[in-house]
């Protein structure tokens, strides 16, 4: 089962001095996640946006108890990094960064479940429990607390969903990006399993994209009847074109695998409300909740 | 990024893969000279980066100093699949017994390499796939342990090899596997590998590699733009250049967007609404105003498009940002077509209200822009 977080899990920010760790430290500070560390080689000794920054986590765990780390570290270096807070023990690992070589994530994955460790991401935009803590790039704004959990292989079109359900008045509880990489940490299953057994998780939004069949799976997997509880999706990419990668690494057609139509097609045959817009997600959950 | 036939070959070699003897010519006087140097019989095949160039003339063949000369000539210069041919791969003739397929590549679901071996070498591999799945042994490669001699050795046995013929096959897969990872390959494929009276050997060559681990093969980032041709359009080739994330398609409405799955939920709207995108342009994350200006001017002077639909909800890309760089573009270019834009997210106050200072009104929800990019298209 993975780890998530909640309002009492300590941070440490790997890669925190760049320009867009300082950024999002200072956002998740704002939202509430307790950071409480920084980590950048070569930068041990400072501080920024008021936390204290170390050359590496074993040092940041000498003077602070650290939970789970967030990464924006640069590509080359980030599966060092990660394998790091692996190895340190934290919990979940959330790495925020894009284009890594899927040889390192598959190194990163691997390693990672012989430890038990969960990896959120490559290419993710993190994870947020609403109201309590954030460990991610999300806008704090679009979130409120509710009683929707959202899986989204995409950044920007789970806030689009997110909006829309917090507009209605739902609200969300734990929200995971799983992230645009063809190869990631976690599957749509996993956070399935997870929300099944959250008491805080009434309903569930799926966002899915083109390329591989991890849309598929989830479809099976619900259909198995291991999942109960209301569910709606949207699937980005019926416009897309065969051979061309959209945007994600992940996110291609290849032969007449990983189409839309057939990630649709298998969700609905398995009971599940798929919108044509992304903002039917929330209106079909409106409804079955 | 995908390297030509003899480009592969040349890391085929480093790795120690039997390869026929070859070399790369631009010039059929070359032909002449390595055939007469070898003095056997030889295949000419065309270097370009696109399948298919067999069927397509791409590969001849050649007996004599003459034939070989002449052949060269004939096929220097020109076309296959709108590129022309300016290098040619010379290369022994082989005395095939029988045609196998190998590769290397990725498996999403099981999050590690694959190797794939058939019997059926020779033809497309996906045919096979489809037609004769049972011809395929794959063998999921534990990423902590790595390929291991045991494994391949097994491989080659489900191929039907023993003995001595067992052991070479074996090493085969291990060199191939050994390149496929340290050359971070997606897919690095031989088909067909020739079986010889005492051997293997490596009759075609594919290879290639994952863009994001570029860093780590400083060699090849040069040619990663030349790689491209023939995969992308020569618009997709251009924004490639800008380093813009770039899929042109056959509509009107340019659409940009942040972020993959926001901005192919974009193109799926204004379908939806009945409009077609002239593109896709995924601004990424956190887009400074200056990518964003790049962006902007690139789908305003696609003469093809007649509204532009912007759509960025930020997270790590900024409003303010997002809103300087429209303003910008549009100033620069000093052009007319309609822009319609969508604003949400981290500092979405700021941008609204340097947009609105410019004069562009921004929508709420990404239906009503898309719906109104539809009617501007259409309107105009």
């Amino acid at each position: 089962m993975p780890r998530f977080i909640d309002r009492d899990t300590r941070v440490v920010v790997q890669g925190i001095t760049g320009s867009q760790g300082e950024f999002h430290t200072r956002l998740m500070k704002e939202y509430g996640t307790k950071i409480v560390a920084g980590v950048t080689p070569g930068r041990g000794g400072m501080e920024e946006v008021g936390i204290p920054v170390f050359d590496t986590i074993v040092e940041a765990k000498e003077s602070h108890e650290i939970d789970a780390s967030i990464i924006f570290v640069p590509a080359p270096y980030a599966l060092d990094a990660a394998l790091e807070a692996v190895e340190a023990e934290l919990d979940p690992v959330v790495v925020i960064t894009e284009g890594i070589p899927v040889r390192d994530s598959i190194q990163l994955v691997a390693r990672a479940k012989l430890n038990g460790t969960t990896i959120v991401g490559p290419n993710t935009p993190g994870l947020i429990k609403a109201g309590e803590s954030k460990m991610g790039i999300m806008p704090a704004q679009v979130f409120k607390k509710g009683d929707v959990g959202i899986i989204s292989r995409s950044g920007t079109l789970f806030y689009e969903i997110a909006a829309h359900i917090t507009r209605l008045g739902l609200g969300e509880s734990t929200c995971v990006g799983l992230g645009g990489d063809p190869v990631v940490g976690l599957e749509f299953i996993d956070v399935l399993r997870w929300f099944e057994d959250d008491p805080e998780t009434k309903a569930v939004a799926l966002i899915g994209e083109i390329g591989g069949d991890a849309e598929e799976r989830a479809a099976e997997f619900i259909s198995g009847g291991e999942f109960t509880k209301p569910i709606a999706a949207y699937i980005a990419g019926r416009a897309a074109v065969p051979g061309k990668r959209m945007g994600h690494a992940g996110a291609i057609i290849q032969g007449s695998s990983g189409s839309a139509e057939s990630k649709i097609n298998a969700l609905k045959k398995a009971g599940v409300s798929v919108g044509d817009l992304p903002g039917q997600v929330a209106e079909a959950l409106r409804e079955l909740l | 990024m995908k390297l030509l036939e003899y480009e592969a070959k040349d890391y085929f070699r480093k790795y120690g893969i039997p390869t026929p003897e070859g070399c790369m010519i631009t010039d059929p006087v070359q032909a002449r000279m390595f055939i007469e140097k070898l003095g056997k019989p030889i295949v000419i095949k065309a270097q370009l980066p696109v399948g298919g160039r067999g069927k397509a003339g791409g590969i001849q063949f050649a007996d004599t100093p003459n034939e070989a000369k002449n052949m060269a000539a004939h096929m220097l210069g020109k076309q296959i699949k709108g590129l022309t041919i300016e290098k040619l791969y010379v290369e022994e003739k082989l005395d095939i017994v029988n045609e196998i397929y190998l590769g290397v590549t990725i498996d999403r679901r099981n999050k590690s390499h694959v190797i794939l071996a058939s019997s059926e070498g020779g033809v497309e591999i996906e045919v096979v796939a489809e037609e004769t799945p049972e011809k395929i042994i794959r063998h999921l490669v534990d990423p902590v342990n790595g390929l291991r001699s045991f494994h391949a050795n097994l491989i080659a046995k489900r191929l039907g090899f023993k003995g001595r013929k067992m052991r070479q096959f074996a090493d085969f897969v291990m060199k191939l596997y050994s390149l496929a990872d340290e050359m971070d390959a997606e897919l690095t494929e031989i088909n067909p590998l020739a079986e010889l009276e005492d051997g293997f050997i490596a009759a075609d060559a594919r290879l290639l590699v994952d863009n994001n681990a570029l860093f780590r093969h400083k060699e090849l980032e040069d040619k990663l733009l030349s790689s491209l041709q023939g995969e992308l359009t020569e618009r997709e080739m251009e924004a490639r250049a800008q380093d813009l994330t770039y899929v042109e398609l056959d509509g009107d409405i340019g659409i940009i967007g942040n972020g993959a799955g926001l901005t192919m939920a974009t193109l799926d709207t204004v379908m939806l609404y009945g409009g077609k995108a002239a593109n896709f342009l995924d601004l990424g994350g956190g887009a400074t105003p200056e990518r964003i200006e790049k962006a902007v001017k690139f789908v305003l002077r696609d003469t093809r498009t007649k509204a532009v639909f912007v759509n960025v909800l930020g997270g790590i890309t900024r409003g303010d940002h997002t809103a300087q760089g429209i303003v910008a573009a549009r100033q620069e270019l000093g052009s007319v077509k309609p822009i319609v834009v969508r604003m949400a997210g981290t500092k979405e106050k700021e941008g609204r209200r340097i947009l609105k200072k410019a004069g562009i009104e921004t929508l709420d929800s990404m239906e009503e822009g898309a719906k109104l990019a539809v009617k501007l298209a259409e309107g105009s």
